[in-house]
């Protein structure tokens, strides 16, 4: 029996995670997915923590996105994940632009956002040459940073995870009903009882708010495709740059990522399918093509890889944060700025279990930190000497792009939440995410997840189950 | 009579040779050289070729060794050959010539091994 | 520590790079492999093919590098293997990472560039679709089908006519697979002929031209694929769209000369072929610091990769010795009409023996032509060449002499109909 079952481990599953971890309670995560961050949405994202001034005034998007975006310092100086505010632009190049970025200026001050300046052509092209020199005016957010989304999240599962939240991945929800007053949740992995319920299922969490009898509402998958570029290109602009915003969002950006590349993206294309993470060969054209409107330099030249996120967009305005069913509450419909506001939606998840009965004792034994985080080469001398007498494979590269070591891929696989699985690896510590895309990495990661994991070569798997890369032995 | 198309591998030229086969009588044409001649008249009436591929070693470091047919075995026979070297697993240490395969179905040629594999 | 040479990368350039340079009285040499063992790539190349220049007979690919580790170990050359070099700079200080010692510096009299270049991938195609498994470069099938043991599909779909993806197919085929088709968006093979012959002809692999992938179906692996016809802009052509079925794709298109190490020294890197400039000794626009092979420019023979680095390890050795003459009198070099690039691009003829070989690729195939070496306006050499492919490196021989009268410091090579 749980106390909390959380139904979803992306970035918001994750932030709950580790909220409800500082208490003593017996908490579960299920992940229909093989690893932790492995969703539409939190697998691929801008990577962006928006300063807030985009939502209405009042909305909960408005008020989280500014409360979450204020958390992230200390969450991942805590977490050791890579954070940054490299503050945002929003350039206008017309005057109905120019009269757009004053709204958005307006709205800023009104949701609390802080440091908003507006710029003029001079300023814009002093702080980021490279914008088309066309550009009349910007909304400049100091607070705007970059993260990487799927690195942020497993480093909330790390955390909640080493204070106790167990998690079941290659877990699927079918049914729940309740029992006594308890939930019953019967899913392809047997079944769990538990007292709540938090749903943060993403782009099935319309699904789940049926079973717990909520007010309906429906998920509207909206696709967007990104182009990741090389790392020659991770200085083409500093800041975040966003165009004025459309009906179908805050439109295509160009950004330096965390690790020191850039990217562009993402359209908006509704479709039908919502695990349907393909790119399109329209998409790509129409990302470059809206790219260029910000910075005209930018080309199909020095991309890397491409990819495409899906948008948990619903039928209403804002943010699903509510008791759809005593005892359960939804954190549904988080589209964006659902990275930004995640830690603030987790404390106000934890509120609404409180109010629906949950006692909450502190974990007295609660650690925020996580231990053993660093790259063998972001390691000082003495550190590295350590890890090189622990494992000697510390001084071997096995990702050539992004200078990851074995060990470091070992240590990947060990820790808490480990990767299991060749994107598993990328995910965690970048190998196969540069500029060969795993072209030469990729059998060696194979090999050590085989090794390290005790399991058959055929056996290991790009991600989910089916998707294993060798066939059988030739011989 | 029959007629075959290929295309010469001698030259980057790569001309396209037409065989004529008549009677046992073979002519070639499209040839620019007489060695665009040899090559189809080998490839019409005994085309041959060298096989190469991997055996299974038993303690070695590696679970596979790189081996080839010493000389070009008749091209009919590439896969019966394919059959024979699936069957054979040979010990480690192999060292580049060891013989893999005596007279592979009496072509008079061997296979060979072609890398080294130490003793694990 | 301090080293005379260091060579950077254990394949077929640095090992004949090292050997030269032992060769023209070098001693103190020290070859950086980041692999297990020596030999590079060639060690997964287990196909004939190799040497038919360099030693008058067909050798495999472990064969022919082990001729030059024989020769290596014969000279007692230093190797450390399992090592990564991390960093060089101009001054040639070369930081590197091996698990006995970790990171650890050396100052080197000279450097020789042999890393040698990695495959294009589906990002770099950006190719639509889902992101199953099953899709791989045909290095990394190769790798795991000839050096693991491991079967990477059944049922495959080579992209691309490049010579890696072509011997995959025959590889692939008599290790039991069924290779349905290969594709290549170009009019033109990118490959050997002798390759299209031997490994698609003789086993029934259809080739098609102008045709590319334009879409990838599968959510776990990879299920298949949709192919179209493309028009002379290499746009897909609509109406022309077909699905094929298959757990795997390999992608057999391009190589890119890896010089992520040659600009973090300020090397100069020529946007055509990807690789340093270099001159007549291979050296490159960093003093001191030569490079020879796949990380100048990728070639499709290893024999003429190792000719190249001969010149390699003697520049060194010269180099090293204080005999590399540093004369103002520079020629540069350069492709026109029909020629994309000419390596070396720049000769200095008073370090030139006996003739300079240029390696050159077209950019299309064109038949009946010359080609023709210019200076100032006037014809210094014309090769009559029946065919000319951008699958098939050209090389042309000029003497000493001829560059020594060259008095313009242009030599223009370009494409002429006979």
């Amino acid at each position: 029996m749980y106390d909390v079952i959380i139904i979803g481990s992306g970035v918001i599953g994750a932030a709950v995670a580790r909220e409800l971890s500082k208490y003593d309670l017996k908490v579960a995560v299920l992940e229909k997915s093989s690893d932790a961050a492995n969703g539409g949405s939190t697998k691929a994202n801008s990577g962006i923590v928006h300063a807030g001034y985009d939502a209405k005034e009042g909305s909960l998007k408005a008020k989280l996105n500014v409360l979450g975006n204020k958390m992230y310092d200390e969450l991942c100086s805590q977490m050791d994940v890579k954070f940054k505010r490299n503050g945002s632009l929003v350039i206008a190049f017309d005057d109905e632009e120019v009269k757009e970025v004053k709204k958005l200026y307006e709205r800023g001050i009104k949701n609390g956002v802080e440091g908003l300046e507006i710029w003029d052509r001079e300023r814009i092209l002093k702080e980021e040459p490279n914008i088309n020199k066309t550009v009349i005016s910007a909304l400049y957010a100091p607070t705007a940073g970059i993260v990487s989304p799927f690195e942020f999240a497993i480093a909330l599962s790390e955390v909640a995870n080493s204070n106790g939240v167990e998690f079941k991945f290659n877990t699927c929800v079918k049914n729940i009903y309740k029992e006594n007053d308890i939930f019953v949740i019967e899913t392809n992995n047997g079944i769990y009882n538990s007292k709540f319920i938090v749903n943060a299922a993403g782009i099935h969490s319309d699904e789940i708010n049926d079973m717990l009898h909520g007010e309906k509402f429906k998920i509207l998958p909206r696709r967007g495709e990104y182009c990741l570029y090389d790392k020659v290109c991770g200085d083409l602009v500093n800041m975040t740059i966003f165009q004025t915003p459309t009906e179908k969002g805050k439109g295509i950006l160009v950004s330096p990522t965390i690790h020191g590349n850039m990217f562009v993206g993402p359209n908006a294309v509704d479709i039908d399918e919502r695990e349907d993470v393909s790119t399109t060969q329209d998409g790509l054209d129409e990302v470059l093509q809206g790219a260029k409107k910000s910075v005209s330099s930018i080309s199909s030249r020095n991309i890397i890889t491409s990819f495409t996120g899906i948008r948990s967009r619903t039928d209403k305005d804002d943010f699903i944060i509510n008791v759809p069913e005593r005892g359960a509450v939804n954190a549904a419909g988080i589209e964006s700025p659902g990275l930004s506001s995640s830690p603030a939606i987790a404390v106000m998840v934890l509120q609404l279990l409180k109010k629906e009965g949950l006692s909450l004792v502190k974990n007295n034994n609660f650690n925020p930190y996580r231990k053993n985080t660093k790259l063998f080469l972001e390691m000082n001398e003495e550190e590295r000497e350590a890890a090189l007498k622990t494992n000697p494979s510390y001084g071997r590269i096995i990702c050539r792009c992004e200078s990851i070591t074995e060990g470091d891929i070992i240590n990947a696989i060990k820790r808490p939440i480990g990767a299991k699985t060749i994107d598993g690896v990328k995910k965690r510590v970048r190998a196969g995410m540069g500029r060969c895309q795993g072209g030469f990495c990729m059998p060696r990661v194979l090999d050590i997840l085989s090794r390290e994991l005790g399991i058959p070569k055929e056996a290991v798997e790009k991600s989910d189950v089916g998707s294993f890369i060798l066939t059988g032995k030739t011989k | 009579m029959s007629k075959t198309n290929i295309t010469c591998i001698n030259c980057p030229m790569g001309c396209p040779l037409e065989i004529t086969m008549e009677n046992d009588i073979i002519s070639v044409i499209g040839n620019k050289c007489n060695k665009g001649k040899e090559y189809a008249i080998r490839e019409i009436t005994n085309p041959t070729r060298i096989v190469t591929s991997t055996v299974k070693v038993n303690g070695g470091e590696r679970p596979v060794v790189a081996i080839k047919t010493q000389d070009e075995i008749p091209k009919k026979l590439i896969f019966d050959v394919m059959k024979e070297i699936n069957k054979v697993t040979i010990n480690a240490p192999v060292n580049l010539g060891d013989i893999v395969i005596e007279n592979v179905l009496n072509t008079n040629v061997n296979v060979i091994a072609t890398a080294n594999d130490k003793v694990k | 520590m301090k080293r005379e040479l260091v060579i950077i990368g254990g394949g077929p350039a640095g090992l004949a790079a090292a050997v030269e340079a032992h060769n023209n009285g070098i001693n103190d040499i020290l070859i950086l492999e980041r692999d297990k063992n020596l030999g590079g790539i060639l060690q997964q190349c287990i196909h004939n093919g190799f040497g038919l220049h360099i030693f008058g007979e067909q050798l495999t690919g472990p064969e022919y590098s082990e001729r030059f580790i024989k020769k290596v170990n014969e000279l007692n050359i230093e190797y450390m293997l399992d090592t990564m070099v991390l960093n060089i700079d101009s001054s040639r200080k070369i930081t590197a990472l091996t698990p006995k010692t970790g990171v650890f510096e050396i100052e080197a009299g000279a450097v020789v560039l042999a890393m040698g270049c990695r495959e294009r991938t589906r990002g770099a195609l950006n190719i639509p679709g889902s992101r199953p498994s099953g899709i791989l470069t045909a290095g990394a099938a190769q790798r795991f089908v000839n050096m693991e043991g491991y079967m990477v599909g059944k049922k495959v779909v080579i992209l691309g006519s490049g010579d890696i993806g072509l011997i995959m197919a025959r590889r692939m085929t008599l290790e039991g697979a069924e290779v349905k088709m290969v594709l290549e968006i170009m009019p033109y093979s990118t490959g050997l002929k002798r390759n299209i012959a031997q490994c698609l002809v003789d086993y029934d692999i259809p080739l098609y031209f102008n045709h590319t992938v334009v879409n990838i179906h599968g959510k776990n692996r990879l299920e298949g694929v949709t192919v179209a016809e493309v028009d002379e802009y290499r746009k897909p052509i609509a109406g022309t769209e077909k699905y094929v079925e298959c757990d795997t794709l390999l992608l057999s298109v391009g190589l890119i000369p890896e010089n992520e190490l040659s600009k973090g020294a300020g090397i100069e890197i020529s946007g055509i072929t990807s690789g340093p400039v270099v001159d007549e000794s291979m050296q490159t626009s960093v003093e001191g610091i030569f490079a020879c092979g796949n990380v100048v420019h990728v070639h499709d023979l290893v024999d003429f990769v190792t000719q190249e680095s001969y010149l390699a390890g003697k520049g060194a050795a010269k180099f090293i010795k204080g005999e590399l003459s540093k004369s103002k009198k520079v020629i540069s070099t350069l492709g026109e009409n029909g020629i994309r690039y000419v390596v070396p691009q720049k000769i200095n003829p008073d370090n030139v023996d006996d003739s300079v070989n240029f390696f050159m690729r077209v950019d299309n195939v064109y038949k009946n032509v010359f080609i023709e070496v210019l200076s100032e306006g006037k014809t210094v050499l014309k090769v009559k060449r029946p065919v000319v492919s951008p699958g098939e490196m050209e090389n042309i021989k000029i003497k000493r002499e001829i560059l020594e009268n060259i008095n313009f410091n242009k030599l223009i090579f370009s494409l002429k109909e006979a």
